[in-house]
């Protein structure tokens, strides 16, 4: 408004040196040309200096046969494989430990950052004693005690630990369990557990609106589960019940058939997780405790249960408190994974490590693996952002 | 993690710092230095290991005093760098080290693409297995399904794998960024075998062995799975420095083969066999054509030794890890060790 007032006043002249506008504009031409100058100095510089050394450049390596072997992959790989699928089979193994490690840790952090609050002295003393232990001891040290503790403490293969009647063991090699054989009706169950997930999503969006309508409640909880089981059951039963389960059995040196969890995997995971949840306590505790102390009064005025007024009360306003700084907390988690190498899980880092080895070519690698992480965390940022606009207070 | 930053912060000092490095020649660097700057490893008993002093000593380690000792005729004149398998390419290609001598096997894509000159092999060794004489073991050939732990970044992992690949032979892999913690999880029963060049294996059951196990509970298989030359590593492209390194060892070969020691090599000075006045500079000439002091093969016998000599304290027989000398024997005796003469 002022600006307007003074702007219908005759513009003052001034010297273009002196004037606000003309100045803001050079000094940012002359910053982005520095920056634009010392990239181009330096890109160009490190391409002079690699051809000087004839040190090989660019991104041909990718293509050529890794020829090293990767103990724990979610895919098909083998030493005759690419460089490219050496490197994408540790990003799969990074992202199942970073999103399994999320789900668990969100579960228990909210667990123990309630159980802070709770009235039960016992529970509540636990609870903080949890956090304390856990957050004041640097991750790297608990990854290296839980893995110490797998690899030291359970037997070698031959006098596996074995349990439910001899399906599952449980050894230093990690835990044996059988899974079903491969069968084409997999694809077709993993399609019908979509379609279910979507159906409950649709079927509690459907007892919602008739809640609010009528005040007829629906169980649309257990519903929802029955609808993204039953799916894929019934087209399992469709496809002839296949039921062949691949057994593990000792043969040799180790167990055989079925599947397994690896030590490293299972250390890696238990120390995201304990470390993080006691971050994501303190941030739930606090999202909560932001909440007017009206609010829990009123729900129990109403005649809320505390489980009630805690799900449907507090949780979805102490929610936009939370949900910020939980980004942070899941991006850590996937940052920090990256410490895998320490004991031995074939993470992104460690197949990028072998491969800059082999190749030498350092800096194309350490591009990569910028990006691969960069663009993790970037999704982790925008899906977060989403969804705290999508819970924001929205004034109508 | 921790390596690739130092790789990343070292690939980009390089990108900053080589011209530098390439302005004049590594011997006139060094000479202005004062000092040879030699990338060793983190730590392989009998090869570079610092002792209780915090002195370096190890066959690896003598080849950089040999050649501190043609620069300056002081072997003492050497800063040792320790550098993880992973760092010491980087290392060297940006000029943080002047020369590598760290149990590095010399292949063509590292002497072609890496930018590197491998000089003459310091050591004849080869890929073995250590189990647990437990296991009952008695081939590598029975190795199928066995959990191997392996120190990342090698040329080890490769040969693991095309071994049992031509074998037909399946494996898993435990791979560890740091080698005291790969032995942990060996010597904690997490693997079945330990892998590596043999000559770290013998290192590794002679030293590691946690109690109460004992070495001899362990054996080293007898298959030998590669060819591992393991030599000292230039930058590409300085001749006169690679010269230097390459017949600095030549001179301890020389000089075993000759009979000269430290303990005897003042006498040998007053020698009447023209091959030794040759080696030793009392007929001058080598000296100058090297660009080096004419004394040279006399002050690296003098303070670090022949070959056998350093041989023989660091790795053989009087060494508490007792490898044969084997392929590492001189040709005259059946090994692979042979110098070009020194005229």
């Amino acid at each position: 408004m002022a600006v307007e007032a003074l702007g219908s006043a005759p513009r003052v002249k001034v010297a273009p040196w002196n004037d606000p506008i003309i100045r803001g504009w050079v000094f940012q031409i002359v910053v982005v040309g520095l920056v634009a100058g010392l990239a181009w100095y330096l890109v160009s510089n490190t391409i002079d200096n690699l051809n000087r050394q004839k040190i090989a450049s660019g991104f041909d390596y990718l293509g050529r046969e890794a020829g090293f072997e990767i103990g724990d992959s979610m895919i098909d790989y083998s030493p005759a494989s690419t460089y490219a699928r050496a490197i994408w089979v540790g990003i799969l193994n990074t992202l199942r430990v970073a999103v399994l490690g999320i789900i668990l840790a969100t579960i228990l952090g909210t667990l123990i950052g309630v159980g802070r609050l709770s009235p039960n002295w016992l529970l509540n003393k636990i609870c903080a004693w949890y956090v304390e232990a856990f957050r004041n001891v640097p991750l790297l040290l608990w990854l290296f005690l839980f893995y110490k503790l797998i690899s030291e403490a359970f037997p070698g293969p031959k006098q596996a630990i074995s349990a439910l009647w001899g399906s599952m063991f449980l050894s230093n090699r990690g835990l044996y369990f059988p899974v079903p054989m491969a069968d084409p009706i997999h694809k077709w169950m993993g399609v019908g557990l979509l379609v279910g997930i979507a159906g409950a999503v649709m079927l509690y969006r459907w007892a919602k609106k008739r809640q609010e309508a009528t005040g007829q409640p629906f169980p649309s909880i257990s519903a929802g589960a029955g609808v993204i089981i039953g799916v894929p059951f019934v087209i399992w039963l469709a496809g002839g019940a296949p039921s062949t389960m691949s057994w593990p059995a000792l043969k040799g040196f180790n167990f055989e058939g079925g599947t397994v969890i690896q030590p490293e995997f299972t250390a890696l995971l238990l120390g995201l997780v304990l470390y993080t949840s006691a971050f994501i306590a303190e941030i739930v505790r606090s999202g909560i405790l932001a909440l007017h102390k009206g609010q829990s009064e009123a729900a129990a005025a109403l005649g809320l249960s505390r489980g009630q007024s805690m799900r449907l009360v507090l949780l979805p306003q102490a929610l936009r408190v939370i949900v910020p700084p939980m980004t942070s907390q899941y991006l850590n988690i996937t940052k920090n994974s990256s410490l895998a190498i320490a004991i031995g899980y074939p993470d992104l880092v460690a197949s990028i490590n072998v491969t800059i080895n082999q190749t030498g070519q350092a800096i194309e690698n350490i591009l990569l693996i910028m990006a691969a992480y960069l663009s993790v965390s970037l999704s982790i940022s925008a899906f977060m952002n989403w969804y705290n606009k999508r819970i924001a207070l929205r004034e109508r | 993690m921790r390596n690739i930053t130092i790789a990343a912060a070292v690939g980009f000092a390089a990108i900053a710092a080589t011209s530098a490095a390439t302005a004049g020649t590594v011997l006139d660097a060094v000479k202005a230095r004062g000092a040879l700057i030699c990338g060793v490893g983190t730590g392989t008993a009998g090869f570079m290991l610092a002792d209780s002093q915090g002195k370096w000593v190890g066959l690896d380690v003598d080849v950089c005093r040999a050649v501190a000792s043609a620069i300056f005729g002081d072997a003492e004149k050497v800063k040792f760098v320790p550098l993880s398998s992973q760092q010491r390419f980087t290392a060297l290609q940006s000029g943080e080290v002047d020369m590598l001598s760290n149990n590095t096997t010399d292949t063509l894509t590292r002497d072609t693409a890496l930018g590197l000159d491998f000089t003459a092999v310091t050591y004849y060794d080869g890929q073995g297995f250590l189990v647990n004489k437990k296991l009952g073991v008695k081939s590598a050939k029975e190795l199928n399904g066995a959990t191997v732990c392996v120190a990342p970044g090698t040329t080890t992992e490769l040969n693991l794998a095309d071994y049992f690949r031509a074998n037909k032979m399946t494996f898993k892999p435990v791979v560890i960024e740091k080698v005291d913690e790969v032995r942990a999880a060996f010597f904690s029963g997490r693997c079945d075998v330990y892998t590596n060049d043999s000559s770290s294996l013998y290192a590794t059951r002679t030293a590691n062995v946690p109690p109460p196990a004992k070495p001899e509970d362990f054996i080293v298989l007898p298959e030998i799975i590669s060819k591992e030359p393991l030599a000292p590593a230039v930058r590409h492209g300085d001749n006169q420095f690679a010269d230097i390194v390459r017949w600095s060892q030549y001179a301890m070969i020389e000089a075993e083969e000759y009979g000269i020691t430290s303990k005897n090599v003042d006498e040998m000075m007053k020698s009447d066999n023209p091959t030794i006045k040759r080696i030793l500079g009392v007929t001058p000439g080598m000296g100058k054509a090297l660009g080096v002091d004419e004394k040279w093969v006399y002050n690296i016998v003098k303070q670090v030794g022949n070959y056998g000599e350093s041989f023989d304290r660091n790795v053989g027989m009087g060494s508490p890890l007792k490898i044969e000398r084997g392929l590492n024997n001189l040709w005259t005796k059946g090994g692979l060790q042979y110098a070009p003469p020194i005229r």
